[in-house]
C-alpha cells in the first residue's frame, strides 16, 4: 500500500483567517479546497475532528440535506478561535433554543416559523419597497455630499442605509438604534466572551421585548405588529425573529457595502462600467456577493446520525463546516472566479447559502445593494480612495468580513 | 415542457420570481410559489436557471 503525502493526510486546525489580498479568500483555505472537496478539519477549542467542505457542489448538497442539522450542540467546537467555549466542553446534548431563533432549527420549528415572515420579504414586496429605500440612499447621500472630505463611507453609509431601512420594515424607532447596535456588533464579534454574547443577547430581549409590548397596544403598519398580532406566537418567539431580523439586516449589507465599493475603486473598469451600463448592477451586485462572500467563517452545520455521505462516513456530533468562500472561487462551476466581472455569470452563488436557510433577507438586501452602488456611482462618479488601500482596516475577527472604515474623498 | 412545483417543499425563497418572472410569482401571504404558466418551451434558459437554483428542490421539468 502506498503512503499518500502528508499534505494530504494532515488534518488543518480550523479555518485561516488571514489574508495577503483584501478581496481574496486566505491562500492556505485555497489551498485546502485545491487538495480536496472534503476533508477532516480539527475544530475549536480543543482539537476535535469534523469536516471541512469547500467545493461549490459538495456545499450545495450538504446544505440542501437536512441530515446536516442547524440545531448544534455540545461539546462546542468552531471553526476559528472564540473565547469562553470551555464552559460549554462538557456539554453533550443540544444547546437549548433561543425562542424564534429559526435559524438554528431544523424543520417543522423552523418551517413554522420562518412562513411567517417569508410574505414580508417576496420580490414582489421589495419593488414596492424600492422608494423607501432609495430615499433613504438619497438622504445619506446629500449628507455625504454636504459634510467634509475625506468622510469614512462606512459610517456615512454602509451602516446607515441598510440600518434605517431594516428599522423601518420591522417599526423599530432608528433614533433608538444605540440600544441595539453595540449588541449586535457582540454578538457577532468572534473575541466576545460567551458570557458577553449572552449579556447582548438579553439586552436585546429586553429591548425587543418592550417594543413588542408597544406594538401590541397600539399596532402601526410594520412587521413587529404583525408578528405580536399572531396568536400563534408567544412573545419570546416573537422577540427573537425579531431580534434576528434587526441583526442580520443590519450587519450583512452594510458590510457588503463598504467592501464592495472598495472593491469597484480598486477594479476602476468595474466601476466605470456600471457608471456607463447602468443596466448592468442586477448582475453586478450577484457578482460582488460571489466575488467578496463576506461569510467567510462558513456555515456550521452538526450530523446528529452516522452516516455515509460521498463515501465519506460521518459520525453523529461531528460538525461540518462548508466553505461558502472556496464554494464561490471553485472553476468546475466559475468562469475565470479570480476575477471581478460585473458582466460575468454569478448565478448560483451561494453567499445567502442554499437549502431551507437560504437568507429570508435576500430579496432587500439586493435591494438595497443595486439601489445604494447605483447612487453612489451617480452622485460621485469620481469617488476615490483618501487612503493607500494597505491602509484600510479590515475587518477578519467577526463573523461578517469587510472593512471597519473607508475613507474616500471626491 | 410541464413545470411542476411542490409547495410544500417550497422555502420563499424568491429565487424563481427573481430568475424568471414570467413564470414565477410568490403567494402574498407567505412568498410560496405561484406557477404563472404550467408549460415551457423546451430551451427555455430563465426556467432551466430557476430549477435549478431553487435552494428547496421545489422545481423540477416534466413531461
Amino acid at each position: 500500500m502506498s503512503t499518500p503525502d502528508t499534505a494530504e493526510t494532515e488534518v488543518p486546525y480550523g479555518i485561516p483567517l488571514e489574508r495577503d489580498h483584501p478581496f481574496d479568500p486566505p491562500a492556505a483555505v485555497m489551498a485546502l479546497h485545491r487538495g480536496a472537496e472534503m476533508r477532516r478539519m480539527r475544530y475549536y477549542p480543543e482539537g476535535r475532528e469534523g469536516w471541512l467542505v469547500t467545493s461549490h457542489r459538495l456545499a450545495r448538497k450538504v446544505l440542501a440535506d437536512t441530515r446536516f442539522s442547524s440545531t448544534l450542540g455540545g461539546p462546542a467546537q468552531v471553526p476559528i478561535p472564540m473565547p469562553g467555549l470551555e464552559a460549554y466542553l462538557d456539554f453533550e446534548g443540544d444547546f437549548p433554543l433561543t425562542p424564534g431563533m429559526f435559524i438554528e432549527m431544523d424543520p417543522p420549528d423552523h418551517t413554522r416559523l420562518r412562513r411567517k415572515l417569508t410574505g414580508v420579504f417576496t420580490v414582489k414586496r421589495m419593488k414596492q419597497l424600492e422608494p423607501r429605500i432609495a430615499a433613504h440612499v438619497q438622504d445619506r447621500l446629500d449628507a455625504l455630499a454636504a459634510g467634509s472630505k475625506p468622510a469614512d463611507l462606512v459610517a456615512e453609509f454602509a451602516v446607515p442605509v441598510p440600518a434605517m431601512m431594516i428599522c423601518e420594515l420591522l417599526g423599530v424607532p432608528y433614533d433608538q438604534r444605540e440600544r441595539f447596535e453595540a449588541d449586535s456588533r457582540a454578538i457577532f464579534t468572534t473575541d466576545e466572551t460567551g458570557e458577553g454574547k449572552q449579556n447582548a443577547m438579553l439586552s436585546l430581549f429586553a429591548f425587543v421585548g418592550e417594543l413588542v409590548a408597544a406594538k401590541r397596544a397600539n399596532p402601526t403598519d410594520d412587521v413587529l405588529s404583525d408578528l405580536a398580532a399572531d396568536p400563534e406566537l408567544s412573545d419570546e418567539e416573537v422577540a427573537g425573529m425579531a431580534i434576528l431580523l434587526l441583526v442580520a439586516g443590519h450587519e450583512t449589507t452594510a458590510k457588503m457595502l463598504g467592501l464592495g465599493t472598495m472593491a469597484l475603486l480598486a477594479n476602476r473598469d468595474q466601476w466605470d462600467l456600471l457608471r456607463e451600463r447602468p443596466e448592468l448592477m442586477a448582475g453586478g451586485v450577484e457578482e460582488l456577493l460571489r466575488y467578496l462572500t463576506i461569510i467567510h467563517t462558513g456555515l456550521i452545520r452538526q450530523v446528529k446520525e452516522d452516516f455515509e455521505f460521498e463515501g465519506h462516513q460521518i459520525k453523529a456530533r461531528e460538525y461540518v463546516t462548508v466553505s461558502v468562500q472556496t464554494a464561490n472561487r471553485d472553476e468546475a462551476h466559475f468562469i475565470d472566479p479570480e476575477k471581478l466581472d460585473v458582466t460575468g455569470d454569478a448565478k448560483g452563488h451561494l453567499t445567502f447559502g442554499h437549502g431551507v436557510h437560504q437568507c429570508l433577507g435576500q430579496q432587500l438586501a439586493r435591494m438595497e445593494m443595486r439601489i445604494a452602488f447605483a447612487g453612489l456611482i451617480e452622485r460621485f462618479p469620481g469617488l476615490r480612495l483618501a487612503v493607500p488601500a494597505a491602509e484600510v482596516p479590515l475587518v477578519t475577527g467577526q463573523s461578517f468580513y469587510g472593512v471597519a472604515e473607508l475613507p474616500v474623498t471626491w | 415542457m410541464r413545470i411542476i412545483a411542490d409547495t410544500e417543499a417550497c422555502a420563499s425563497s424568491g429565487m424563481c420570481a427573481l430568475t424568471a418572472p414570467e413564470y414565477f410569482d410568490q403567494d402574498d401571504e407567505d412568498g410560496r410559489v405561484v406557477l404563472l404558466a404550467e408549460e415551457v418551451e423546451d430551451c427555455d434558459d430563465e426556467v432551466a436557471d430557476a430549477v435549478r437554483l431553487c435552494p428547496a428542490s421545489a422545481l423540477r421539468l416534466g413531461p
